[in-house]
């Protein structure tokens, strides 16, 4: 998939409370997940957020907590994908399960401003920062994760697994 | 080949006589958890597959922990959608309120998780169990429905590292603050993707309870999970409570590490950990100096909610008053916990001192009820997070430490020594 929209850049270590806050779990209606997405990071982020634009962060995004809420909260809000230099393992899983596309990419991390304007190909994992011209290349995406994705996430996986054996 | 204690557990678990790091497996589950905010998440996808049965009614675990007893309309309706599906399913192990405990303080207490074991749960805090040496790993609840349907899950065996505790721990010191040091030392993403093997004289010497506070804590690492070998204190402690067979796995001489990592636990004070990481761990002396005025503290969680933990707060509190203009809560882990405080007369003290005392429940922990903070407000928690916001209002501010500091600080109304409570 090609995505293209304007960057929100974050720091380090953004946890899964500041990604969706715990006082908000006590449902997971994705609508309302998506209402407080970053609040705890930055509390105007929704209003100033437009579909389609992209979260980009340094390195352990989505430490923290096991919440399949936070790339839910995410994806409901519209963000299209997630570039970071590294993400938290649970996180890095719960993204590929829910279908939440995410990019390891360390130097556009560390070099991309909020404001850029990015064009994002998922499947090459080419990083165009369209604002400065420079271009990077993402870590590709593991074989076994690129099934998954092709499946349609995890549970698609599974059911097609069990009806071919 | 040499292996880990977790390569170990995870081949046997793949059906492999070896796994190498790196590798993707797929494993079978002995138990599969989750909880009252992940469950029905997990539930929803479940129910897509159109498969009728759990994989196994033993071995799939709902605790609904987080926001009961409920704490609103939203948080009935998400515990109402654990109870039916347990009920439809029949399943042997869902907890209601009232015999409910923490998850992570429950399951060993109960027998449900033993040595050996392969566990996953949709909560961050699953790796608690690798203190009995066990592979315990948090997932997300989509991973967790694939586990309900056919009792597997699919992993990627991680590269360990080796952290080796030596020497003999001053007065005060706990299990927490040998894991507070340590992921002072290697950050909050220093064990990414990787396992955390505790071994070393200071925990062999280490009581369970110490134990299951480290291997807690091991995700605040970024670890995908941490491990302590079995002994004669993991023995004594699930003997009696085993429900079912369970097997030992030892590292191998001339395993791999991808480092080692050497800690003299003579050296390590009580540690408190600043906000907003667990990873700003100091000696609480520097936090003394700094005379850090607190609104609440709170003792209990999946980190320091068991017997002993009360045990530590009630011999600090003894005869002494909860600082005015402070809220002390209180919380015991499970309800046979709760009881066992009753009988030793711990709760007679916390409630002379002028505490809180409530049912077992994840509660003020998340900042999900039973003590949220107002902005600028300064608590101090024996739990395991401190992120912005995690108790209440993203201007509060969260410390962690270990029971003792907490009752201390209770006392004088700020980040305190036991030392200067206790004489
Ligand atoms: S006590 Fe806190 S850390 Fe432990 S399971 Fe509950 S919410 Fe999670």
């Amino acid at each position: 998939m090609i995505y293209q929209g304007k960057a929100w850049k974050f720091g380090d270590d953004v946890d899964t409370d500041a990604i969706i806050p715990a006082r908000y779990l006590n449902t997971s209606d994705p609508k309302e997940l998506a209402k407080h997405c970053m609040e705890d990071a930055d509390p105007e982020f929704m209003q100033k957020m437009r579909v389609g634009d992209i979260i980009v962060a340094d390195k352990n995004f989505g430490c923290g907590s096991s919440r399949e809420h936070a790339p839910m909260a995410i994806k409901a809000a519209g963000i299209a994908c997630v570039v970071a230099a590294t993400f938290a393992r649970i996180f890095y899983r719960n993204a590929f399960n829910t279908g939440l596309p995410i990019l390891e990419a360390g130097e556009a991390a560390a070099e991309i401003k909020s404001g850029d304007e990015l064009r994002i190909d998922t499947m090459t994992g080419r990083i165009e920062n369209l604002t400065t011209g420079k271009t990077y290349q993402a870590k590709p995406i593991p074989p076994f994760m690129q099934e998954l994705i092709d499946d349609g996430g995890l549970m698609a996986h599974i059911s097609k697994k069990s009806k071919t054996s | 080949m040499a292996m880990t204690i977790t390569e170990k557990i995870l081949a046997a678990h793949a059906g492999c006589d070896e796994v190498r790091p790196g590798q993707l497996i797929e494993a079978r589950v002995d138990v599969a958890l989750a909880n009252d905010v992940t469950a029905p998440i997990a539930i929803a996808e479940f129910e897509q597959l159109g498969i009728e049965k759990v994989f196994d009614p033993d071995r799939v675990i709902l605790v609904p922990d987080h926001f009961t007893p409920n704490k609103d309309i939203n948080s009935a309706e998400q515990a109402k959608v654990v109870r039916d599906f347990s009920r439809r399913q029949q399943l042997t192990n869902y907890f209601e309120q009232g015999r409910v405990g923490i998850e992570h303080v429950l399951l060993p207490e109960q027998g449900l998780v033993l040595p050996g074991d392969l566990i996953i749960g949709a909560d961050s805090h699953t790796c608690t169990y690798g203190a009995l040496g066990a592979f315990a790993t948090g997932v997300g609840s989509t991973d967790l429905a694939a586990a309900m349907a056919t009792g597997k899950a699919w992993f990627k065996v991680p590269e360990s590292i080796k952290l080796v505790y030596h020497g003999t721990p001053g007065p005060w010191v706990e299990g927490k603050d040998l894991i507070l040091y340590t992921i002072g030392r290697l950050g909050v993403d220093g064990a990414l993707y990787q396992s955390m093997e505790m071994q070393g004289e200071a925990i062999e010497k280490l009581p369970m309870y110490g134990r299951f506070t480290m291997a807690n804590m091991a995700i605040e690492a970024g670890a995908k999970n941490g491990i302590i070998t079995p002994d004669e204190i993991t023995l004594d402690y699930v003997r009696e409570r085993s429900t079912r067979d369970y097997h030992l796995f030892f590292s191998d001489p001339g395993a791999e590490y991808v480092y080692e990592m050497d800690i003299d636990v003579s050296r390590i004070k009580p540690q408190v950990a600043f906000p907003s990481l667990p990873e700003n761990s100091r000696a609480v002396a520097a936090a003394v100096e700094q005379g850090i005025t607190l609104d609440q503290v709170v003792i209990g969680s999946c980190t320091n909610g068991r017997i002993e933990d009360l045990r530590l707060a009630a011999k600090v509190l003894q005869g002494k008053k909860v600082a005015p203009y402070l809220r002390l809560i209180v919380i015991p882990g499970t309800q046979a916990i709760y009881l066992q405080a009753v009988r030793e007369g711990l709760v007679e003290i916390f409630v002379e001192a002028g505490a809180v005392f409530s049912t077992p429940t994840c509660g003020p922990c998340l900042g999900g009820h039973m003590g949220i903070l107002a902005a600028g407000e300064k608590a101090l928690a024996t739990t395991n997070r401190n992120f912005v916001g995690r108790m209440g209002h993203p201007e509060s501010e969260v410390y962690l430490s270990n029971p003792a500091v907490a009752a201390a600080s209770a006392v004088l109304g700020r980040i305190a020594s036991p030392e200067e409570v206790v004489s």
